[in-house]
């Protein structure tokens, strides 16, 4: 089997020392780069972000990035986003006074609210590990086919952000979680594109399966 | 339901993964990738690497060790000792760093923390606060190793840091630290009653009562332990099995 080739968006977000290392680990040959052409003709694409929505789109916007990702998403080969640059894919994000994202899902990305229905504080960042499962209104075979098969439901990931996604479209929902009883949206997807909120490379050997599963895709 | 996540604690003095008593009196253990993997290895929730000889001899010797984690070592790693500046923060971030932990450049001027912050974002920064009990329900923030005294007292200095935009805090008990007798619970709650942010409770695990106690009646959000893990006396995994015996919100792993 011939070696699979990752492409991981260096743009000056994020700890993508960390991401390199979760795909190598799996096999993968790993290019980082901040390289237009590089990017839009990826095997696979990895769009990693830390930080506040609005600085990783300037950041994109100043490398002229965006463009070459919207043509990879084009392409039908693999995305992956993580965290904010799962975000980013929305419509926009609330972060900061708002930020137009690269709008390929409909929604927002708005805060988790630091107050439950009953009053109790929450705890912001959402920082841990929480579990994941299909969203309530999908059927068992959501994850079918993407990067989630396989995955039993319940197993917990690495999250640490303060926003959330919320797609307008229950059908782009991939997984969703609950932090302190609040749903927060653990990932997104449509045909070849996935965006996760937690941290499959800071998420032990659950998250090396699902990169391994990325990469299968 | 909140997770309380279990964190193995490692001190560095460079190149060795050391530990003493109440941060003094420091033994070498031994490799600390060795132990990181070890701890790994067991299901660890995260690692907190902190140099402690970085901050009295003003310099960084932990970003080779971290750099030589993330090979294998795939959970968050909070780094810490030493960092005086927001360039410090980003080497170690570079060099694999998820979050880096600040004590004496933060006391000596708090901006820092905001400045590390709006730059990494909050998530990027532990305030990591060295508590002495001062009175029965007072306690004052120390530097080096519970060496110097700061005339702040940790609960105005935990608040005040969480306004400029911490996103953790690493909660030290120096009396406890290194003894195995139990976590100083009344300071961990003295926080975790007024701050907005995440805690980790440091210093003193000996067994499972322990952090049963600091987590129920803490509320503490982490628990980082040391002395426990490093001299084999029990295995993160056994660890999480009991607590979860107990019903305690943490982890499971399958």
């Amino acid at each position: 089997m011939t070696q699979k080739s990752v492409v991981v968006v260096d743009y000056g977000m994020g700890n993508v020392l960390s991401v390199c290392r979760a795909f190598q680990n799996q096999g993968a040959n790993v290019a980082l780069t901040g390289q237009a052409g590089e990017i839009a003709g990826a095997e696979r694409l990895i769009l990693p972000g830390v930080g506040a929505f609005g600085d990783c789109m300037k950041a994109l916007e100043q490398r002229g990035l965006v463009e070459p990702i919207l043509e990879f998403l084009r392409s039908e080969r693999p995305f992956l986003g993580i965290c904010v640059g799962m975000q980013i894919l929305m419509d926009a994000g609330d972060e900061f006074g708002g930020y137009p994202g690269l709008g390929l899902f409909p929604g927002r990305v708005v805060q988790i609210a630091s107050q439950s229905a009953d009053g109790a504080t929450r705890k912001i960042p959402h920082i841990g590990w929480t579990p994941i499962a299909p969203p309530e209104s999908a059927t068992d075979h959501r994850w079918a086919g993407t990067m989630f098969e396989g995955t039993p439901r319940q197993t917990p990931f690495y999250f640490v952000h303060s926003f959330t996604a919320a797609p307008l479209n229950a059908t782009d929902v991939l997984a969703s979680a609950y932090y302190a009883g609040a749903h927060v949206t653990a990932a997104i997807g449509r045909d070849n594109i996935t965006g996760v909120q937690f941290h499959p490379e800071k998420s032990g050997p659950a998250g090396l399966a699902l990169i391994e599963r990325f990469l299968s895709l | 339901m909140r997770t309380v996540r279990l964190i193995a604690r490692l001190d560095i003095k460079a190149p060795n993964l050391i530990k003493g008593i109440h941060l003094e009196g420091l033994r070498v253990i031994g490799d600390p990738n060795v132990y990181a993997r070890r701890y790994y290895e067991q299901g660890a929730d995260e690692l907190i690497y902190m140099d402690i000889v970085a901050s009295l001899y003003e310099r960084n010797s932990l970003t080779d060790i971290v750099e030589k984690a993330t090979r294998n070592v795939f959970i968050p790693l909070t780094v810490g000792g030493g960092v005086r500046s927001v360039e410090d923060a980003r080497k170690l971030l570079a060099s694999g760093a998820d979050k880096v932990g600040l004590n004496t450049a933060a006391v000596r001027r708090p901006a820092l923390i905001s400045e590390i912050a709006q730059r990494f974002g909050s998530q990027a920064v532990v305030l990591s606060i060295e508590a002495k009990r001062s009175g029965p329900v007072h306690w004052e923030a120390y530097t080096d190793n519970g060496r110097e005294h700061t005339g702040l007292d940790v609960v105005t200095w935990a608040k005040r840091a969480t306004e400029l935009g911490a996103g953790e805090i690493l909660l030290t008990s120096v009396d406890q630290e290194g003894t195995r007798k139990g976590f100083d619970v009344a300071l961990v709650r003295a926080v975790t009653d007024v701050v907005s942010i995440p805690v980790i409770a440091s210093g003193g695990m000996g067994k499972i009562d322990h952090l049963m106690e600091v987590i129920r009646d803490g509320h503490a959000d982490a628990v980082a332990m040391a002395d426990v893990l490093h001299y084999n006396r029990t295995t993160l995994d056994a660890i999480r099995r009991e607590v979860l015996a107990f019903d305690a919100p943490v982890r499971r792993v399958a």
